[in-house]
Order: C-alpha cells, then sequence, then structure tokens
C-alpha cells in the first residue's frame, strides 16, 4: 500500500522552473497491479510468489500481504495485470486482478489508523492514571492524594478530549435526531466522570473517576477498532475484486484498434471484442459471426448464435470469432447496470434484520439513564447533598457503561471472520454472522456457482475410433470451450488426431476439414444437420453418413457435492433453482441428491421464491453469482456469492468466496452458528456483572477501586470467550 | 516524599516515550500486514546480509 500514499511524481514545486526535472517527470509512470491471491497462507507461499513475480520481465518488485492476500506490484508502464497473472498461477496459486484505481484502501485504512491513534494516546494515559490511582487506593492521603489527583486530570482532560471524540461525535448526531444510541450513555458517562472527579478534586475530595473515565475510554475504542478492522479489510477486497470487470476494451477507430478503458467509451462507438472477451457495453453487431455465453445473466448453458444485425448485452462472453459491435448504450446505461440499479432499490432481507447490538442498546440506553437519574434524584432527597447525589450519579453511570457490551459484539465478530478468512471468506456485512447463523434453508443457483461454467464431455465412448480421431483432429485447431474439452477428454483416453487437411473454423457455427478425401465438419447442430437437443451438444458428421452427437455436461465446481452433503447432513432444507432448462436442472440435482428443484426461473421468479419462503418464516441463504440471481440474493436473509461472479452480484451479497471451491459453506454455518452463541453468552456475563455491580454503586458502596475491577474484569471475561470461536 | 518530583516526570517522559515510538510506527505502515509480518521472519531469505534497496 506504499505506493498510493507516495505523491505523485509530477507534484513537485521546483518543475516549472527547471526544464530538466520535468522531462524527468515525464518518464511513463510504472503500472501498478493489484492481485487477489485467495490460496496464498504461508512464510514458502510469499516468497514463491514474490521469488517468480520478480524473475517476470518488466516487473521491478512485488510484496505479498498475507493479511489481505494480496501482493502489490510495481511494473514497467507496459506491464498489465494479464502478463503477471499466468506467471503466479504457474507458480501454483490462484490470483485475480483488483481494481488498484479502485483502491479505497488508502481512505478506509486512514479511518482505521485515526481509531488506531486515539486508542493509542487513551492507552497511555490509562496506564499512567492507573500507576497514580494505585498509590491513592493504597492509601494516599492529603497533600499526596490531591497532587497525584490533579496529575491525573493533567492527563486526562487532553486525552479524553482527543481520544473519545468519535463516541462524542456519534452522540450528538443521535441526539439531533433526536433518539437514543449506545454512545449517549457512553459520552455522558465519560463527560459526568470527568467533571464530578474535578469538582471532587477542587474540594480535596477522597474520590476521584479519572482513571474510571480514560479506562472506559480505552477498552471501547479496542471494540471499535477491532470492528472497524474486521469490516475494512473484508470490504476494501470484495470492493475492488475485479476479477470479471471488463476494465478495456478495443476501439476500432480511421486507422486501426486502440486500447482504452471502457470509462471512456461512447454511443455509436465501434468496439472489437475477441473470441473471450466480455462484451463491455450493450450494442448491435455489424460484423462477424461468434457464438455468445449468455450463462452469467440468464443462467443458460447453451451458447448462442452471434451474426450482424443481432443485439448484445453488456456481460456476455464472445466465444468463437471475433466480432465488431456498434455501442448503442454504455457504462450506467447498459442492461446490465440497469438490472443491477433496479435490484438496488428493491428492499433488501438484511434491511429488515436489527442487529443483536442495536436491540441490546435499545433496551440499555434508556434503562441506564432512568436508573442514573433515580439514583440522582434519591440522593439528593435523601441527604439533600448535590455533590453526594452527583457522585452517586456518575458511578451509576461509569458502573453500567456498556464496556463489555461494547466487546461483546466486535470481539467475537473479529474473531470469527478471521477465522473464516482463512478459509477463503470474506465477510462484507457487519451481521452477516448473525442473519447466517438462522439459516435454515440454502437455495443454490446452477450454472456458475455449482458448476465450473466448463463443459466437459460426456458420451466419448459412443464414437467409433475412428470417428474420434476426426473429432480430436477438428476440434484441436479451435479454441471453442466445447472444442477444448473435447481434446481434454481424448487426450486423457490416449486417442491420436486423424490428419484432417484444409481446417477451417467457421466462426459461429463449427469447423471444417477434408479426411481422406471426405468432408468432415463439427459444429452446431443446424450447420451439420442434427437435430437441437435439450443439453448442451456439438455434432460431427463424415462425408454424408448420420451425423453423430456429442453430448457435454457442465463440470461441478469443486467442493459443490461436499457442501451440499454437509447442509443436508445438518438437516438443512437444499433448493437447486436455475434459468437453464428443466433436464439439465433436473440431472444436476439427482447427481447431488437434491430433492426440490426449479427450473427455467426468471430472476423476479426466483426472487418471489425466496420472498414467499420467508414470509412462510424460512430464513433463507442463497447462493448464487449472475446477473439472474442478483434480485434473490438481496432478498434473502443470507447471500454468498462466489469470487467469479458478476459484480453486482457480488456487491449484492454478504459474503464472497475467495477461492474456487463451494467446501467452505457449510463451515461458514458452523462458525456464525458457534458466533451467534458467544455474542448472547456475551450479552448474559455482561448483564450478570451489572446485576451485581449496580446495586453496589446505586446504594454509594462503589469505590473508584470497585469501579476499575468491575470493568476490567468483565470487558476481559468477554473477550476471553470470544476467542473460543477459533 | 520528594523523590516524586523525581520519578512522576519520569515514568510520564518514558510513558510518553513509548506513545512516540507507537506513533511512529504507525505512520510507517507497521500494522499492514502483521500476519505476514508474522512468517517473514522465518524466510530464509536475507539471513546473511539485509536486503539491498
Amino acid at each position: 500500500m506504499t505506493a498510493s500514499i507516495r505523491p505523485p511524481v509530477s507534484a513537485c514545486p521546483a518543475c516549472a522552473a527547471a526544464p530538466a526535472a520535468q522531462a524527468l517527470a515525464e518518464v511513463p509512470k510504472d503500472a501498478h497491479i493489484v492481485l487477489s491471491l485467495p490460496t496464498i497462507h504461508c512464510a514458502a507461499c510469499m516468497a514463491t510468489v514474490e521469488r517468480a513475480l520478480k524473475g517476470a520481465p518488466g516487473v521491478h518488485s512485488a510484496r505479498v500481504n498475507l493479511t489481505m492476500k494480496r501482493v502489490s506490484i510495481e511494473a514497467d508502464a507496459d506491464v498489465t495485470a494479464q502478463d503477471v497473472i499466468p506467471v503466479v498461477e504457474a507458480a501454483g496459486y490462484e490470483a485475480h486482478e483488483l481494481d488498484s484505481t479502485a483502491l479505497s484502501a488508502t481512505q478506509t485504512d486512514r479511518a482505521g489508523r485515526d481509531l488506531l491513534m486515539r486508542l493509542a494516546v487513551a492507552g497511555f494515559a490509562s496506564m499512567n492514571v492507573m500507576l497514580l490511582s494505585i498509590a491513592v487506593w493504597s492509601g494516599a492521603e492529603g497533600a499526596t492524594r490531591d497532587l497525584f489527583h490533579w496529575i491525573s486530570a493533567l492527563i486526562v482532560l487532553p486525552a479524553v478530549a482527543f481520544s473519545a471524540q468519535p463516541f462524542f461525535r456519534n452522540a450528538w448526531t443521535a441526539l439531533r435526531a433526536r433518539h437514543l444510541n449506545m454512545d449517549v450513555p457512553i459520552s455522558l458517562a465519560i463527560l459526568l466522570a470527568v467533571g464530578t472527579s474535578l469538582w471532587e478534586t477542587s474540594l480535596s475530595g477522597e474520590h476521584a473517576y479519572f482513571d474510571a473515565a480514560i479506562a472506559l475510554t480505552f477498552f471501547l475504542l479496542t471494540g471499535r477498532y477491532l470492528d472497524h478492522r474486521t469490516r475494512s479489510v473484508a470490504r476494501s477486497a470484495a470492493e475492488e475484486l475485479a476479477a470479471l470487470e471488463v476494465p478495456r476494451a478495443w476501439r476500432v477507430t480511421g486507422t486501426g484498434e486502440e486500447q482504452v478503458s471502457v470509462a471512456e467509451l461512447r454511443v455509436g462507438d465501434l468496439i472489437r471484442v475477441r473470441p473471450g472477451g466480455r462484451m463491455p457495453v450493450d450494442g448491435e453487431i455489424v460484423e462477424g459471426t461468434s457464438e455468445l455465453d449468455r450463462s452469467l445473466l440468464t443462467g443458460e448453458t447453451l451458447p448462442v448464435l452471434a451474426e450482424p444485425g443481432r443485439t448484445v448485452s453488456a456481460g456476455e462472453v464472445n466465444l468463437t470469432g471475433p466480432l465488431t459491435v456498434r455501442a448503442t448504450a454504455v457504462g450506467r446505461d447498459t442492461s446490465l447496470h440497469r438490472m443491477a440499479d433496479l435490484v438496488a432499490i428493491a428492499e433488501s432481507g438484511r434491511s429488515r434484520y436489527t442487529a443483536l447490538a442495536d436491540r441490546a442498546a435499545k433496551l440499555y440506553a434508556p434503562g441506564v439513564h432512568i436508573l442514573a437519574a433515580l439514583s440522582f434524584v434519591g440522593w439528593y432527597l435523601y441527604a439533600g447533598d448535590l455533590r453526594v447525589a452527583l457522585n452517586i450519579a456518575a458511578a451509576v453511570l461509569i458502573i453500567t457503561c456498556p464496556c463489555a457490551l461494547g466487546l461483546a459484539v466486535p470481539a467475537v465478530t473479529t474473531a470469527a471472520s478471521g477465522r473464516l478468512f482463512r478459509k477463503g471468506l470474506l465477510i462484507k456485512d457487519a451481521t452477516a454472522l448473525e442473519r447466517l447463523a438462522q439459516v435454515d434453508t440454502v437455495v443454490f443457483d446452477k450454472t456458475g456457482t455449482l458448476t465450473a461454467g466448463t463443459p466437459v464431455l460426456t458420451n466419448l465412448d459412443a464414437l467409433s475410433p475412428e470417428e474420434s480421431r476426426v473429432a480430436l483432429a477438428l476440434a484441436m485447431g479451435s479454441s471453442h470451450p466445447l472444442s477444448r474439452a473435447l481434446v481434454e477428454a481424448a487426450q486423457a483416453a490416449g486417442i491420436r488426431p486423424e490428419t484432417v487437411e484444409a481446417i477451417r473454423e467457421v466462426p459461429g457455427y463449427g469447423a471444417e476439414g477434408r479426411w481422406q478425401g471426405q468432408v468432415v465438419r463439427l459444429g452446431r447442430a443446424s450447420w451439420v444437420g442434427g437435430q437441437d437437443l435439450a443439453q448442451t451438444a456439438a455434432w460431427l458428421r463424415i462425408a454424408e453418413d448420420a451425423p453423430r452427437a456429442l453430448t457435454f455436461t457442465d463440470r461441478l465446481r469443486d467442493g459443490a457435492e461436499v457442501a451440499v452433503a454437509a447442509l443436508r447432513d445438518a438437516g438443512l432444507r437444499v433448493i437447486l433453482m436455475s434459468g437453464d432448462t428443466a433436464p439439465a436442472v433436473e440431472a444436476m440435482a439427482t447427481r447431488l441428491g437434491i430433492t426440490q428443484w426449479l427450473a427455467e426461473a426468471l430472476p423476479a421468479d426466483k426472487a418471489s421464491r425466496i420472498a414467499q419462503m420467508s414470509a412462510e418464516g424460512a430464513h433463507v441463504l442463497m447462493v448464487g453469482d449472475g446477473l439472474n440471481d442478483t434480485a434473490a440474493l438481496r432478498a434473502a436473509h443470507a447471500s454468498i456469492s462466489p469470487a467469479s461472479a458478476l459484480d453486482a452480484a457480488r456487491v449484492a451479497s454478504d459474503i464472497v468466496l475467495l477461492g474456487s471451491s463451494l467446501a467452505p459453506i457449510p463451515d461458514a454455518l458452523r462458525t456464525a452458528r458457534k458466533a451467534r452463541k458467544r455474542i448472547t453468552e456475551n450479552f448474559t456475563i455482561a448483564s450478570w456483572y451489572n446485576v451485581i455491580a449496580v446495586p453496589l454503586a446505586v446504594a454509594g458502596l462503589c469505590s473508584p477501586l470497585i469501579a476499575a475491577l468491575a470493568m476490567s474484569i468483565s470487558s476481559i471475561t468477554v473477550s476471553l470467550n470470544a476467542l473460543r470461536v477459533r | 516524599m520528594n523523590i516524586l518530583t523525581y520519578l512522576i516526570p519520569i515514568s510520564l517522559v518514558l510513558g510518553g516515550l513509548g506513545l512516540v515510538f507507537f506513533v511512529f510506527t504507525i505512520r510507517s505502515n507497521q500494522y499492514d500486514d502483521p500476519e505476514g509480518d508474522a512468517r517473514r521472519i522465518l524466510s530464509g531469505e536475507y539471513d546473511d546480509r539485509p536486503k539491498q534497496d
């Protein structure tokens, strides 16, 4: 991250005066590439990746950050992520590009650093004040006690003014909006403790709560910082995962082609999309024929034919031939973005959920104020002394102040998210774990979620040896996914290609060649002469023989079987919902042992089914990756999407799977349940401390020593309990 | 009790030094990758001489 903090090269004031320096400054800026490495986990991994990258041409330096599972690379200006990803993959690690221009890490980091600084000041002050307080508690008298109190005040006043600012600010915002949050009693307790202690000290009183005020700030800031850290690590990584976004496109100009950023494209531009590339815009094909994979948008696995005159949508993948597209909508106007925006407006499952901490605060905040006010009034009427009454009210506020409550949730979520992050799961939303713990129904999308999106040949043995050799020869020249699956299967079976001459690929249709003087074809049903099947198929015809069908099925994603089996064993209802055809969905459901499935589901169908189930009282976890799942992801109680998912789907979901395996999902549910249990336990512990200490405080028996002990012990117990999640 | 006039300033100065060092470590990005730094010490690289910048 160091590079993003460095001032830009051109920002030197002397440049204007020194032409030589300016010439130097115009040297093209180095490329700064950030990759996400979901599978990295050890010292040897870091060394391997760094060594591999440093050996790559044009790379100046590479540094792995194991905490965030990333590597930042400084390289020559012409080096792109596409050049370095294969290097990392060759070293044996999965890598995805992160959009370094969108890196909000510096910004979130600044907030974290700010909190850490306040935490450090509070820690320093509380240690020193505690030192002085111990002297007072062990019997310092008269002038010495007053001196120690005054020194404490001198340390605490500026420290609190600086460190407790986040609480004061939040409390002020809440009060202005005319409601109570946890920060209101916190701020009141800190201010009242400092205020009464100052008054006491000026009257040479016996009790001063300076140590309590600053220790309170320290413990609560610890909770805040843990909370911030957990969330910022996850949030920044999830947001910047640009694995499938198309940051660059090739624009056709009068003189040739130029590479531009997608943001620069305008309506009417001609854009060249190469095979394997994703459509950056909505548009109309003006040149070329090919096939399009629309699975990310609709869930269909069958590729569609693309020819001049057809319209295309952003997000579709071009499979075979180069296409030239005239843009009709760009950027936020593409159907992809419009659909994503529509989804964003829809009510989300998570907005209906109130976090446990907020629920506790709603009960707690008014209770604390009433209790403190009552004891103040009670003691004033009974003793008739404002000083005594105020002191006791302050003691009540300090004792009840939600120190342990403030740590109860963040300590557990930090421990749990840390554990899940090591398993390759990013928790994006603060309440995701709490909601995940309630899940009783899991809905899976098929294409791209349960399947890896790469086809596998299923009926190689249905072909004669001769036919398979010819098919292999035809397939070897093509980069179409079906051809590659055929080549892979045939080579695994030890088949050698026949010599087929004059092979040419007809984009959008298939491949054709001459074998022993006869025309041989491999490709689409309509072109070869077969009939359309319900499942993905390619056809092979040798001369005038009857065409033979080669059928394909989608490869299961790693861990899909394990995950589904584990979820069913845990007693959860597992449902499969897909936009694909019924036979394909049924086959997948039987393969995984899923009894409930829904085929040919439109995006709205998925969302409404989930809404219906929620209305019946079920807590649904949706696992999906495509645009057609986005509405469902938001409607569900909790949601997970794989890293390969569409940007909009990742944004809509609470948790992102960083690796390619689905196996961590059951584990996530287990950890979430455990975490929720710990949170409730923590609330119970915190309440018990109050039940014991509050009567003491109200009765006026709570000395600063008891207050300090109660506060520290409850906070430490709660933190230790949280560690049991690991 | 005169000893306090030395001891209290000394304890404050020592604590303050700790705080200053902590601020320095924050400023120089030493908490960006705690896990990685903990593991890096195990690597055999730069054992014989420090890394050349």
